[in-house]
């Protein structure tokens, strides 16, 4: 078992990123123009890093599968970002967000890592701000904030709904500055099939053009991969279609280390599963539990009737609701983080309790919201008398302000005015914590390949606090990335264009044929999804919110025997030569067939249980997560060996000098 | 229910495309249009038939990649809404669908039901933009106070998704209301006006370069809009392009 080498600078926490970036090596002007930079995804991570290489003056050459790099998944990031602005002078700090950060990741995250992420944060809202980010305001014309999950201040920026979109599409206009200046060049329709290595480094990948079918060499002096995470390994969850881990697994498969497979986050508060047939569940935003109360029946009859249909909501009385989080976690209340928040729900769901037909959906209710708001209205509106209609009325209004958007949403898919009945919500598969191992630089353990945002392992720990993966995919891109990549580069300065003929990346791109040629021979009469339902199913059930040493054992082996299945089974229909989204599905639910068992494994090496990986065996009497500081305290980074079982796990111990080390408590 | 499909089948960008006729059955209201999309492609896969392309990608109606003229109009016959969010129970047991992809000389199809908007983008790179370096090295975000009419007006231009419908149900194929919403987002705030001449009229001449028709008011792209961007923003559009001209 080897140390890995996290490449932490020393001193003290609050220096350690100046002094970093005082010391490292700098790439003059004129020679960056000599160096190109691939960058693998278009999300927050990549679009923000692709534009500041640009900008820089490196040659960046963008890859995105997507039809323009705008409609990466980030886009769909609901409810805001985190930066520790202190505006509402609330007592937020670089340190308190980062000790939130720490403290939700229960303690299995990088100190310096996130007080680096915290550090920069408040520079991402300047910046966006400056790109013309339309962010909320008050009447004042200042930013306006709000609360999320697992912290006591206000220090969520946000825009509507519609956060991500705004921050991506910020992101997106400054990639169009350098594609305008000829200083990026964007790949669109374009999916990265292999990583390059030539003498050990990252030197450029192959690409399949999913239009043409084309398999095309690209090389470069370095690789950002910034493709995002795996969550798609549940079949069902919050990820866009598309979204995969190939980029992702096949620098894996090429030597980079992949870290903490097994920590998952599990929304609380998605739509809950309405059909065999469905293909994507719907988040519903966390901001959402800033003024939605959580309630089961507190009679099990009464959960009964409501199932069978004989019993309305909004028929029972306040003595018969169980506020489970407000129950059990007075101080954070609905609040709670989403670990938490998710388990706390399964828990009442199993005992019986659950809301709609199958039993698997809790309330979301924002009655006591409506009648608070109205009130508040009526009070400053100097409608001193107003009637009870009059105030719920007003109250609708100030809601339908804040979340109206979601409301519709909600509306359109299950058909329910939630105005006038409680949501349904149930948790659902939504990030992935856990990803490429990288050091302090961002570096993967392959030289001059790197990870950002998602794709990355380093800042959630165990578990994500909400409004954190887009002040994250943002700080890797604008504010950390380009310093340490010119590090590296700084080497780079005399090595002059990468050849793309070399026997490296003729064997790269003969193993991708032949992976496509196996594929579209296979001579099976399934399609790729029926596969991906069955690894969505083995993984849910077996490796999801819950998890335990038999049924684990038991997931690596189906996933081992689906996966045998599928290469012999499988039908892929249409030619390799030509746009064909049945092939580019197989590739990656081949690669998640893989991804999927290292998950279990990882799930079955952790003896105890921390933020989203909770093992039955290991919980306190009231049944929370019962961390092992002792013996679990580290990084698990996977090494490829062929087959996910024989992956070797090597570890990177974590200290904490500057926080200490806690029972996670909400209470 | 059970439903008779029309689907355009097109291999490439210079074939000739036809409507075939498909029936798919079991579809149930709470499935959205996309899902009963899988499964008669998971139908064709059984069959040996080649399954139907078509964009699509976050299923939630923010990403803008799902396209399809369903029954004539842009993602179909609900409002304010994308394909993906479009529900079954929208239609009757027995209904007849026709499915095309969005059509404009400027969105030419790649292959079945998936064209090619590339064209948005060169609008975008021509100008959509503030041009301020990533550094960080900025002043305080709220060193500008704007006022909160302006940047929720400023807000509501940006939600657009870039989906194409505007283009799709206008009968110029004219891609004005696009590009007004982003002309607008900048025009209504204050980072924004450094460089509203160029931009206006860069934006401008890269849509007409594109072959997009021109603009002739029907307001039937308005009505489309799954994000309701408003016609508003074509006449603030004319005004900054007006300006923009007597100035440059």
């Amino acid at each position: 078992m080897s140390v890995l080498e996290s490449k932490i600078p020393s001193g003290p926490l609050a220096d350690k990123w100046t002094k970093h970036k005082n010391e490292i090596n700098l790439v003059n002007p004129a020679n960056k123009r000599n160096i190109d930079v691939i960058v693998v995804g278009t999300g927050l991570a990549g679009a923000s890093a692709s534009a500041t290489l640009a900008e820089l003056g490196y040659n960046v050459k963008t890859f995105c599968f997507q039809d323009s790099p705008r409609r990466a998944h980030s886009i769909a990031a609901q409810g805001g970002i985190n930066a520790a602005k202190n505006y509402q002078g609330d007592g937020d700090s670089d340190y308190r967000l980062f000790y939130d950060t720490v403290k939700g990741g229960d303690y299995r995250s990088r100190e310096a890592n996130v007080y680096r992420l915290a550090e920069v944060s408040s520079n991402i809202i300047d910046q966006c701000v400056a790109q013309g980010v339309p962010f909320a305001r008050e009447y004042g014309g200042l930013l306006d904030n709000r609360s999320f999950g697992g912290v006591l201040v206000s220090r969520t920026f946000y825009a509507k709904g519609q956060t991500g979109q705004q921050l991506l599409l910020g992101a997106y206009s400054a990639m169009n500055r350098q594609i305008n200046r000829g200083k990026i060049q964007s790949h669109t329709r374009h999916e990265m099939m292999d990583l390059v290595l030539v003498d050990g480094k990252a030197r450029g990948i192959i690409a399949r053009n999913l239009v043409t079918g084309e398999i095309e060499r690209h090389s470069a002096h370095a690789v950002v991969v910034a493709s995002g995470g795996y969550g798609n390994v549940f079949f069902l969850s919050t990820n866009a279609m598309g979204s995969n881990v190939t980029a992702a697994w096949r620098a894996h498969r090429k030597g980079a280390f992949f870290a903490n497979p097994c920590f998952t986050q599990i929304h609380p508060t998605c739509i809950p599963v309405s059909g065999d047939l469905q293909a994507k569940l719907t988040l519903m935003s966390e901001s959402l539990r800033n003024d939605g109360r959580i309630w089961v029946p507190a009679k099990k009859e009464d959960a009964e009737a409501i199932r069978a249909g004989k019993l309305k909501p909004t028929d029972l009385k306040e003595e018969d609701r169980d506020y489970y989080l407000e129950r059990r976690y007075p101080a954070f209340g609905n609040l709670v983080p989403r670990d938490v928040a998710s388990r706390a729900a399964k828990e009442r769901c199993d005992a019986g309790f659950g809301v709609n037909k199958t039993g698997q959906a809790v309330y979301l209710d924002f009655a006591s919201a409506i009648e608070r708001y109205g009130k508040e209205k009526a009070f400053s509106s100097g409608q001193k008398d107003a009637s009870h209609d009059e105030i719920i009325k007003m109250g609708k209004e100030v809601v339908e302000a804040k979340y109206g958007n979601l409301f519709d949403m909600y509306e359109k898919i299950t058909d329910q005015n939630p105005y006038e009945t409680p949501m349904m919500i149930f948790p659902a598969v939504h990030y992935t914590m856990g990803g490429l191992w990288v050091d302090y630089n961002l570096m993967t353990t392959i030289p001059g390949c790197y990870a950002t945002g998602e794709a990355n392992f380093s800042d959630h720990g165990a578990n994500r606090l909400g409004a954190s993966a887009l002040m994250q995919g943002l700080a890797d891109g604008y504010f950390v990335l380009h310093y340490t990549i010119g590090d590296y580069l700084a080497d780079d300065i005399r090595t002059g264009p990468i050849s793309t003929d070399s026997k490296e990346f003729e064997e790269a791109e003969k193993a991708v044929k032949s992976q496509i040629e196996k594929l579209m021979n296979a001579n099976g009469d399934q399609p790729v999804d029926h596969f991906h339902r069955k690894l969505g199913l083995i993984m849910w059930n077996k490796c999801g919110m819950s998890r335990n040493e038999k049924e684990l054992k038991e997931a690596i082996k189906e996933i081992e025997e689906l996966r045998e299945d599928f290469y012999k089974n499988v039908r892929v229909t249409g030619k390799a030569n030509s746009k064909n989204q049945e092939l580019e599905k197989a590739m990656r639910v081949a690669d998640f067939l893989e991804l999927g068992e290292l998950f279990a494994k990882d799930a079955l090496h952790r003896n105890e249980s921390c933020g989203g990986h909770f093992r039955e065996e290991y919980q306190t009497e009231e049944g929370e997560a019962l961390r092992d500081d002792e013996n679990f305290r580290y990084v698990a980074a996977w090494e490829y060996k062929g087959e996910p079982k024989d992956a070797v796990l090597h570890k990177e111990q974590l200290e904490y000098e500057n926080i200490e080390l806690k029972t996670r408590s909400y209470k | 229910m059970k439903l008779n499909l029309k689907v355009w089948r097109q291999e490439n960008k210079d074939a000739k495309g036809k409507f075939e006729n498909y029936i798919v059955d079991d579809i149930h209201g709470d499935m959205s249009f996309l899902e009963m999309m899988d499964v008669l492609n998971n139908q064709l896969v059984q069959e040996g038939i080649e399954p139907v392309e078509f964009d699509h990608d976050c299923r939630e109606g923010i990403c803008g990649m799902c396209s399809m003229q369903i029954n004539g109009e842009p993602h179909g016959p609900d409002r304010r809404i994308t394909t993906c969010q479009l529900h079954m129970r929208k239609f009757k047991d027995g209904d007849t669908i026709t499915i095309e992809p969005f059509r404009a000389n400027a969105f030419p199809v790649v292959k079945d039901l998936a064209v090619d908007r590339s064209a948005f983008d060169r609008i975008q790179h021509a100008g959509g933009y503030i041009s301020v370096n990533t550094s960080g090295n900025t002043q305080d975000a709220n060193s500008i106070p704007i006022e909160k009419e302006n940047a929720d007006m400023a807000f509501n231009a940006a939600t657009c998704i870039g989906c194409g419908a505007c283009v799709a149900a206008c009968k110029n194929a004219s891609a004005m209301l696009f590009t007004s919403a982003k002309v607008s987002q900048y025009a209504l705030l204050p980072q924004g006006k450094v460089e509203a001449t160029e931009r206006v009229l860069n934006m401008v001449a890269q849509m007409d370069k594109e072959g997009f028709g021109n603009c002739t008011n029907t307001g039937a792209c308005e009505i489309e809009c799954p994000k309701g961007i408003s016609l508003e923003n074509i006449a603030r559009l004319n005004r900054e392009y007006l300006a923009a001209s007597l100035k440059g």
